[in-house]
């Protein structure tokens, strides 16, 4: 028996708040499924467990606020958890509906079997026709009403015509919601499945979406300024502690997109490069070089990390930052952190990162680039010790081997903490850093 | 004809019928126009089936108002023929279930003459015919074809639903110089009205909002519009505001009056005397899904004939048509 704790999502979470459960008790585990989704000051986040089996049960409701290690679940390890589920490694699977056909989630629907309930006995472990005639009903539900076709009420529950009836069900899984609905929840930034649909079938319409809104407005402060407040808290905490020093350095990042067109000729047009990709794998390649820049400052001082864990801050929409990890970045190939990022960027903005996204990072860069600025001098998340800052790459006039050419050149900063560190080992990795730069097929 | 009437005394009496409404059209056209004349079976001597041109042979004489053999490919074919020569011909077909006789010459020849040409040849053709059920004369006199005659590039369709769209409505048809048919729907000849007096003629590139709402947008044409206005009438009573839109023209539609309509109700019953499938509604509820789709609230209802040949038996029949109870019923689905 193991159990599944409320996880430590960043160095400054004490407490969590479990918002969602995405499991039920008897349901099958495996190491790596998002189970559960945990809402911190910053960000809702979507918590893998470390275990397979069954959920046996679930000690905490959703809603409730609960220090870290607080045992949200029991799991069940049987030896009979199959130790040959090989999946693709290194990517979780997502979850998803058990499989079925239409006809079988058409008779679920009828028959009130919720689907997520029923062992599958087809091929595959794929639901059939039996499995949902012998499964039990849900309990709340009085299927009586549904089959009266011929109710005179205003809301007559299924047209007698057979044209109409495949709309009147969701897939598994999905929010029943009209067009106009999903507009304004996009809109007003609502989230559908929290909203109670009072359309034929629970549908939810704009009007339950707009009343959502207005009450969610009343509720509860929006996401955004708590991100807002974590920031603030986190950085405040950084400057007070911290004795930053700053290092500066130009590099020519001739050769890095000279090398970078020629790759991206060869590569479709999704996994193309951006220079990003490629001063990200430097810098990591560079912490790797220089770990006494690459770790956590405790109590006892500094302790440096296994691996190079990247931060990448993002800023969001909302005002704030969060700065999710790259696992072994400095391993990664330039395709497989174009990837990364993508997804890292796409998630944090979203508000759904992964428990392990959010583990602590090792070392922090933060790339302005994009928004025109061409140095940034950074704050240090605590407890790392370094952050490496990134500019805008701009054509300036350049001396090259004795004459003057117009180059593309890059700002990369460091800031770091004096208590961990001195000039002279900041300096070393901001070098590391451009050489590596110079040799891009290196990277 | 029990129900035939003799030409009014008083032109400039404001009640008038449909039936009467659309004769004035043709005597406004034949006294206006010497390139007008009517042609058809039985619009001479006997005044038309449906008593539409009754008098107008002896107003016009037999050169100008002409019964024709028994022959619906010919006498269209003739017309398309005195179109080309520079006439303005109206032709009359008693039904549309017999106009498929004369398919061929609407579509291989009007609908596509122009374009075969180059340009060089026009077909300013006006055919009328009746379209529709609910007078018990069973499935070869009274279906709904006009939702087929849409679909043909070249052709402009039209279905006018009011007294002042049918006094009007022949003198914009006649105006355009490609083949237009004009649909009148039977149940609606003897249906009575006011005219206006401010109206004098017909926008054929619009829809007409019949009546305003804000709930759920109703669109209807010919025979329908009545039942739509008879429903939202019922609908308003129960708090439910339904604009009733009559499309009034069916090819080209006019996009822009229903889908702006939509985007302000976000709520859409389509009502179509034709069959369900491949009709006229299904065109419609396309355009309002590809046009409208993020503004709709609820999934686009319609009310459509039952996919049988229309009966004779009354109350077979009434089950058969779109009724404002079925209307109603459909907008209180997409409302409620």
């Amino acid at each position: 028996m193991a159990e599944f704790t409320m996880p430590s999502l960043g160095a400054d979470m004490d407490e969590g708040m479990l918002s969602e459960w995405l499991v039920h008790p008897g349901d099958r585990v495996t190491r790596g499924d998002v189970i559960a989704v945990v809402e911190t000051a910053k960000s809702a986040i979507e918590v893998e467990c470390f275990d397979s089996g069954t959920v046996k049960a679930l000690l905490v409701d959703e809603g409730t606020t609960v220090p870290v290690g607080t045992p949200l679940a029991r799991i069940g390890t049987t030896a009979e958890a199959r130790p040959a589920e090989s999946r693709p490694a290194g990517r979780p699977p997502v979850e998803s509906p058990p499989a079925s056909t239409p006809l079988v989630r058409r008779l679920a629907e009828d028959r009130h079997v919720d689907l997520a309930a029923v062992h599958g006995s087809g091929p595959g472990g794929r639901i059939t026709r039996a499995d949902v005639e012998h499964a039990e009903p849900e309990p709340e539900s009085a299927p009586a009403p549904e089959r009266e076709k011929t109710a005179p009420t205003p809301r007559p529950a299924k047209p007698a015509r057979s044209d109409n009836s495949t709309g009147e069900r969701p897939a598994p899984g999905r929010v029943k919601s009209s067009p106009l609905a999903r507009r304004l929840a996009t809109e007003l930034g609502v989230e559908l499945s929290d909203v109670v649909g009072t359309g034929r079938g629970g549908t939810v319409r704009a009007e339950d979406v707009r009343s959502a809104a207005a009450a969610e407005g009343a509720r509860r402060p929006v996401i955004p300024d708590a991100a807002r407040a974590a920031t603030a808290r986190l950085m405040s905490r950084s400057k007070r502690e911290i004795p930053h020093f700053y290092l500066s350095t130009t590099v020519d990042m001739a050769a890095a997109l000279e090398w970078m067109h020629a790759r991206n000729r060869e590569l479709p047009l999704s996994a193309r490069l951006v220079p990003a990709a490629l001063t990200f794998k430097a810098v990591a390649m560079a912490a790797r070089k220089v770990p006494e820049l690459n770790g956590h400052w405790g109590d006892d001082g500094f302790v440096p990390a296994e691996e190079v864990r990247l931060g990448v801050a993002v800023s969001l929409r909302g005002g704030g930052l969060v700065a999710p990890a790259l696992a072994h970045a400095d391993t990664l190939s330039l395709p497989e952190v174009m990837a990364a990022l993508k997804d890292l960027v796409a998630r944090a903005r979203g508000g759904r990162l992964r428990a392990s996204q959010t583990a602590d990072p090792s070392l922090t860069v933060t790339n302005l680039g994009d928004q025109g600025v061409e140095a940034v001098f950074g704050v240090i998340y605590p407890p790392q010790v370094a952050l490496v800052g990134l500019g805008r790459i701009v054509e300036r006039p350049v001396a090259v081997n004795g004459l003057l050419g117009v180059r593309p050149v890059l700002t990369a900063t460091l800031s770091a903490d004096h208590r961990a560190a001195d000039g002279a080992t900041g300096a070393r990795l901001l070098t590391a850093m451009d050489r590596l730069l110079q040799q891009p097929e290196e990277l | 004809m029990s129900t035939r009437t003799r030409p009014r005394a008083h032109p400039d009496d404001a009640t008038t019928t449909y039936r009467e409404a659309l004769r004035e059209g043709l005597r406004e056209a034949l006294t206006s126009d010497d390139r007008v004349f009517l042609m058809g079976e039985d619009v001479g001597r006997y005044g038309g089936c449906f008593g539409v041109s009754l008098g107008l042979l002896e107003e016009f004489g037999p050169e100008r108002v002409r019964d024709t053999p028994l022959s619906e490919s010919a006498f269209v074919g003739a017309g398309i023929g005195a179109a080309l020569a520079g006439m303005r011909p109206v032709v009359e077909i008693m039904t549309v279930n017999f106009s498929l006789l004369a398919l061929d010459q609407i579509l291989n020849n009007a609908a596509t003459l122009r374009h075969m040409s180059g340009g060089q040849l026009g077909v300013p053709l006006v055919i009328r015919m009746t379209t529709g059920a609910g007078r018990q004369l069973a499935a070869q006199h009274s279906h709904s074809l006009e939702g087929w005659y849409a679909h043909i590039p070249g052709l402009r369709v039209l279905a006018p639903a009011t007294v002042d769209d049918a006094r009007h409505v022949l003198a914009a048809a006649l105006a355009d110089p490609d083949p237009v048919l004009l649909f009148e729907h039977g149940s609606l000849y003897n249906a009575a009205g006011m005219l206006d007096p401010a109206v004098h003629d017909v926008d054929l590139d619009s829809a007409a909002v019949r009546r305003e709402g804000a709930d759920v947008t109703v669109v209807a044409y010919g025979g329908c519009v009545s039942k739509a206005l008879e429903a939202a009438e019922a609908l308003a009573e129960e708090g439910i505001s339904a604009e009733v839109i009559d499309l009034r023209t069916l090819r080209p539609l006019d996009d822009a009056t229903v889908v702006g309509s939509v985007r302000r109700t976000h709520r859409a019953v389509l009502v179509d005397e034709g069959w369900r499938s491949g009709s006229l509604s299904a065109e419609i509820e396309s355009r309002i899904c590809e046009q409208a789709f993020f503004d709709l609230d609820a999934p686009v209802e319609r009310v459509c004939s039952a996919e049988v040949p229309i009966p004779y038996a009354r109350r077979l029949e009434e089950a058969a048509l779109p009724q404002p109870a079925g209307i109603v019923a459909a907008a209180r689905r997409v409302v409620s």
